[in-house]
């Protein structure tokens, strides 16, 4: 012990720079191979620190940013400051509020620019240099997808934030990826019978996508769930992403013979189109003898803010809503309010629930032995931290949870309150066979970084 | 006309590559001395000295760069996938591919000049970056990005028997810091070649375009064979670096091809000093630590850090500090753009060599402009190239006319 | 047919759009012989003042209640609109039409805007060469956008254009076209021609056209050329402005706005010619009118994907046809 005492000094004297002297002495590569025995970044001081990897510039960059103040609010509750937020409600619960496994919890942050590549070079960061014991954040699937991979790569657990792609846990799934926001899939499987039920079964569907991976998938969900409910689909158009002006493909859906518009954008992408598709006049117009509808499969808190009055009475789903009436919504709610003026969005809470599951899985393995960890958090079941009772799926590291089906407000109190919730999807209807994505964990085995 | 002794260039190479060796201990004490960041480094460096052989020495700006980095990671990783896990094959597919796409357009973009030129450039790479981030998809896998995966043929491999998990070369695994002394003797080599360049009689040539074309045609001399090489050259050096940022992180993004990305490297390259040996290395450095390290300070680091002062004081320094970090780092960015341009025209460069004081340095009106200057501020040409010069890169050109030339150019 | 025509409008609109903003890039090059890498910040200002004008006239009287707390925690605050208190129902309408209103804001910030930026830096770099103009701008552009980041955070604000106006104009059974897209055309257009009447029919204007021509000759006929040529960034800078200002309805706007639209609005400016003012407006509405077509489903069916690149590929088959793009003149930004 007293050797492990001497180097944990030397590494905390390189990290505040006070030594810089006995930094040049001592290139970082022996002291990293002599700490680096067990698996990667096994913490040995009282610290444990978790890497938060977020956009903070970009389009994403104020999602990012409620990310990250969940994640701080997290590590409070963690270290047993503040309220307690949803330790107070999560059940089972192994957590004492002293940290993880005793050790305090730290963390360090960085920007991703919502970029892959940057992505990947923050979360090597925080592995090489940082000694992040685990990933965690992002706020769109290619940056998931990616992380996750190098994750799995150099031996770290990844907990995914925002990503709604089916990809994440589907054909790029991994063993050290772990995701508890839901997918398009789900998505679509959700909105189906609502759709139907509230604009008929005779519809005829006009998507336009984003021409991307993420755009694709939500298209093919979303054609699937909505045919089985008897629509037709007259086409699918694809958008560049970042076209500020969609009209060009607006026009040609007014006389195209469709009476719904699905968007299957996401972000700017999203505000832009819906904004001008209101403004061409969709809603208020009438085809095939129906009231023209347009539906948004997925959309956040922030994006209809963005979109203002266009979003009103627009259907879509969401993860979480701050509204819901449980004990653990509320009192994460609470804390939120309560340490930041606003009500938590959907991506706080994902961040908030991923960070504290990860956590308790330390704690009920005894160890940060990834290979403990995953076990631990396969085929956990829980309840209590807003979503009802969920499970995270051992074969394929999905959460399967309530999917909540919104629309927008008509008349909000204020630009919190866009949202309502119109119905409650329960677990058992969206859940489907990991094997019709395909995909591959590959092996649970800790590693030594990379 | 002056000229720095082989000896010194011959020290200035060695000098380079004891700081990179040393790297890991140099950069520790400011926070970057980890593998990932050091391999950026090390890459970006080699890209910006391609780029500066194009635009530091003709001027051409080319605003389409990336499009030959981002072909060039593409082709490493079709060639983990397909051939090898081998860093070799994956080099020269990417330096091939990159080089045959510089080619082709430079070809047609080197039919203009001035801005012209840059558009031009910037619709390729924008071209290029729009069909593989869509409807290239198949090839490129659009926004996910290209990745390898563990049941690709890899048919080199196969015939060999030879398997790893990760890129290699000849078994070393390219990972940590054996990637970066990997990426760093590739940089070495590069600074080398590019000093060879700047001092070869195609070095000078081109230089000599860039101070005044119209007077290189009225000598007989046709440019564009030698602008068209130096193109393909860069071209070629960005693709290297391509494949080296491939084989370091095995994914392959669209992103890389974006006009920002190009931007990037016109910024690191003019930030250090546009047309000197040692500043397109020096910027990128700067620009990489702004993107990695500066970003990273949050609110729990800075208060960390300013924990000596008293309470209140404290928060306001951490809420101004946090202005200009964190989230805030490219504001710090841009204002140490317009800060250089303003009062170091020639860049990082110019602002060491007024600090070491080093003689010989004209006073540099602008970035870019400075066909005069070199890593040590040490040559200045005051003529076209002597007539040895000339001869040696004349001897595709038929002798007859060479004769001719020689006495033009003859002071 | 009802597609064609739709899709000319479509073209017109987005050329209206580009001509406006590459009209004042134009400009400021043409005069100055800048290349200004932050005229897109410009028009993201533009936009802001909107934001801003309305953010002033729904600003809000807030008073804490501690006794009462919101949904989510927070003490309860009670908001009352100043402008509604104080006006009325006149108050009311004004906030409906901020958008067009807050063009009497924006003109003469952004002229302020324009000629600070020009006294204050751009004034240095005239002799300068083309790379240092283009990072310093690019700088600023930066400076500009963490700015307004740092006030109004990353997500779009949205604008709502006047009631009145946010319905569709039916013209025939299947056209139908929104009446805010036929006000921003006819407003596109008559910037335009303002801009166009001013330098071809004031004095003020004969001498600046003079000093783009031959800026010696008109210095040495004993006009202050400079300081007209400071007036005219101003003026790029307004018309940047307003730009935005009005397509604040059409594309909620964001701190990031003017970078999405910079690398569009120089090739724009390059496809109709460096330095022409007539060639700006050309191309604008050329290339607005392509995408446009490109887009159409019958036509991605021919080329897939084609609506990706159809702009990069009109300006490199201008620039190998027309070396100086559409109406450039020559030695302007050449070597």
């Amino acid at each position: 012990m007293a050797n492990d005492k001497l180097i944990i000094n030397r590494r905390t004297a390189l990290k505040t720079g006070l030594a810089g002297a006995a930094a040049l002495a001592t290139p970082t590569f022996f002291i990293r191979n002599a700490w680096a025995d067990d698996f990667c970044n096994m913490p040995k001081g009282k610290e444990v620190t978790f890497g938060f990897n977020i956009p903070q510039s970009g389009a994403y960059a104020d999602e990012g940013m409620d990310e990250l103040k969940a994640y701080q609010l997290a590590v409070k509750h963690l270290n047993g400051e503040g309220d307690g937020g949803m330790l107070k409600t999560m059940k089972p619960l192994a957590l004492k509020g002293n940290g993880v496994l005793g050790k305090k919890v730290a963390y360090v942050s960085g920007d991703t620019q919502t970029k892959a590549d940057q992505a990947r070079a923050t979360a090597k960061r925080m592995i090489e240099k940082d000694g992040a014991i685990m990933i965690t954040g992002g706020s769109s699937s290619a940056e998931a997808v990616a992380v996750q991979s190098l994750c799995q790569d150099v031996g770290v657990i990844f907990m995914a934030g925002l990503t709604h792609s089916n990809d994440t846990t589907g054909k790029d799934k991994r063993a050290y990826g772990f995701r508890h926001f839901f997918n398009a899939y789900m998505s679509g499987v959700a909105l189906g019978p609502v759709l139907a039920e509230a604009y008929g079964k005779d519809r005829v569907a006009y998507h336009l996508t984003a021409d991307y991976t993420w755009g694709w998938t939500q298209e093919e969900s979303m054609k699937d769930a909505t045919e089985k409910q008897g629509w037709k689909t007259v086409k699918a158009v694809r958008t560049p992403l970042g076209a500020a002006d969609f009209s060009q493909y607006i026009t040609p859906v007014l006389n195209s013979g469709a009476d719904v518009l699905i968007l299957n954008h996401y972000g700017k992408d999203m505000i832009n189109s819906l904004t001008q598709a209101v403004q061409f006049g969709l809603r208020d117009k009438m085809a095939n003898g129906k009231k023209f509808e347009i539906v948004v499969p997925l959309f956040s808190e922030l994006m209809a803010q963005g979109a203002g009055d266009a979003i009103k009475g627009i259907y879509g789903t969401a993860n979480w809503d701050w509204k819901l009436e449980d004990a653990a919504t509320s009192a994460f709610t609470k804390s939120f309010g309560a340490a930041y003026g606003t009500p938590p969005s959907q991506a706080a809470q994902t961040c908030y629930v991923q960070a504290l599951l990860y956590a308790d899985a330390c704690e009920r393995a005894g160890s940060f032995n990834p290979t403990a960890v995953i076990k631990a958090l396969e085929g956990f079941e829980f309840d209590g931290m807003g979503n009802g009772k969920t499970l995270y799926r051992a074969a394929d590291h999905q959460c399967f949870k309530d999917v909540l089906v919104v629309q927008g407000k008509d008349k909000p109190k204020d630009k919190f309150d866009l949202l309502e919730v119109r119905k409650i999807v329960p677990a058992s209807q969206v859940t489907y066979d990991p094997s019709i994505f395909g995909g591959e964990l590959g092996s649970k085995d800790a590693k030594k970084c990379g | 006309m002056k000229h720095t002794s082989k000896l010194a260039d011959i020290a200035l190479l060695i000098g380079f590559a004891i700081v990179v060796a040393l790297g890991p201990v140099i950069f520790t004490p400011i926070g970057a001395g980890y593998p990932d960041l050091l391999q950026k480094f090390a890459i970006y460096g080699i890209f910006a000295i391609g780029f500066n052989i194009l635009f530091g020495l003709t001027g051409y700006l080319s605003f389409g760069h990336a499009a030959f980095l981002g072909v060039g990671s593409y082709a490493a990783v079709w060639s983990f996938k397909l051939l090898s896990m081998d860093l070799l094959p994956a080099v020269i597919a990417s330096v091939l591919l990159a080089g045959l796409l510089a080619l082709a357009i430079g070809f047609i973009s080197l039919r203009r000049s001035g801005i012209y030129f840059s558009i031009l450039t910037l619709a390729f790479a924008q071209m290029c970056y729009n069909m593989a981030y869509s409807v290239l998809t198949p090839i490129t896998n659009g926004e996910t990005g290209l990745r390898v995966l563990r049941n690709d043929p890899r048919h080199l491999d196969a015939a060999f028997g030879y398997v790893s998990p990760m890129p290699s070369l000849l078994g070393l695994q390219i990972t940590g810091w054996t990637g970066f002394y990997i990426c760093g003797a590739v940089l070495v080599a590069a600074f080398g070649l590019s000093i060879a360049i700047f001092r070869s009689p195609f070095g000078m040539t081109l230089r000599a375009i860039k101070s005044n074309q119209n007077r290189m045609g009225y000598t007989g001399y046709s440019s564009r064979p030698y602008l068209l090489s130096a193109f393909v050259i860069s071209g070629m050096f960005a693709g290297l670096a391509g494949s080296l940022l491939a084989a370091t992180d095995p994914l392959a993004g669209a992103e890389r091809m974006q006009w920002t990305a190009s931007g990037e490297v016109v910024l690191m390259t003019i930030l250090g000093g546009a047309g000197t040996l040692l500043g397109p290395v020096l910027g990128t450095g700067l620009i990489k630590y702004f993107e990695n390290i500066f970003s990273a300070y949050n609110e729990q680091q800075l208060t960390a850090m300013f924990a000596f002062l008293p309470d209140g004081v404290r928060e306001a320094v951490v809420k101004t500090t946090g202005l200009f970090v964190g989230e805030g780092w490219q504001l710090t960015l841009g204002l140490l753009f317009m800060a250089v341009v303003i009062f170091l025209p020639g860049g990082i460069m110019e602002g060491i060599n007024r600090l070491l004081g080093l003689k010989h340095t004209p006073k540099v009106k602008s970035l870019g402009d400075s066909p005069q200057r070199d890593g040590l501020g040490e040559m200045v040409i005051e003529e076209m190239p002597p007539s040895h010069g000339a001869a040696e890169a004349d001897k595709k050109v038929a002798e007859q006319k060479n004769a001719e030339k020689k006495r033009a150019v003859a002071p | 047919m009802d597609a064609i025509i739709l899709q000319i409008l479509n073209g017109l609109d987005k050329g209206g759009a580009y001509a406006l903003i590459a009209l004042g890039l134009t400009l400021a090059f043409g005069t100055l012989g800048v290349v200004n890498f932050a005229h897109g910040a410009l028009f993201m200002l533009g936009a802001f003042c909107a934001v801003v004008f309305n953010k002033l006239l729904t600003l809000e009287i807030v008073r804490v209640d501690p006794t009462k707390t919101t949904p989510w925690g927070s003490p309860l605050e009670v908001k009352t609109p100043y402008v509604q208190a104080m006006l009325g129902d006149w108050g009311k309408v004004f906030i409906d039409y901020s958008v067009p209103v807050s063009i009497v804001m924006a003109i003469p910030v952004m002229l302020l805007i324009g000629i600070v930026i020009e006294r204050g830096l751009i004034r240095f770099f005239y002799k300068r060469p083309h790379a240092d103009q283009i990072l310093v701008t690019f700088g600023l552009a930066i400076v500009l956008q963490e700015i307004v980041k740092h006030f109004f955070g990353a997500n779009p604000i949205a604008q709502s254009a006047p009631q009145i106006f946010s319905g569709s104009l039916q013209m025939t059974e299947a056209i139908v076209y929104p009446y805010w897209r036929i006000i921003y055309l006819a407003f596109s257009l008559a910037v335009i021609a303002a801009v166009f009447a001013f330098l071809q029919l004031t004095t003020f204007g004969m001498v600046v056209r003079a000093g783009m021509q031959d800026r010696e000759t008109v210095g040495l006929l004993g006009i202050n050329i400079e300081r007209r040529f400071t007036i005219v960034f101003g003026l790029a800078a307004v018309v940047a402005g307003v730009a935005g200002v009005m397509y604040t309805p059409i594309v909620p706007p964001d701190y990031h706005m003017g970078m999405d639209f910079l690398v569009l609005s120089f090739v724009v400016v390059v496809v109709g010619g460096m330095g022409s003012l007539p060639g700006a407006v050309l191309a604008g509405f050329l290339l607005g009118i392509l995408q446009s077509f490109a887009s159409m489903n019958e036509v991605k069916a021919l080329v897939p994907g084609i609506d990706q690149i159809i702009i990069y590929l009109v300006a490199v088959v201008i620039l190998l046809v027309r070396p100086r793009g559409l109406l450039g003149r020559k030695g302007v930004m050449e070597s």
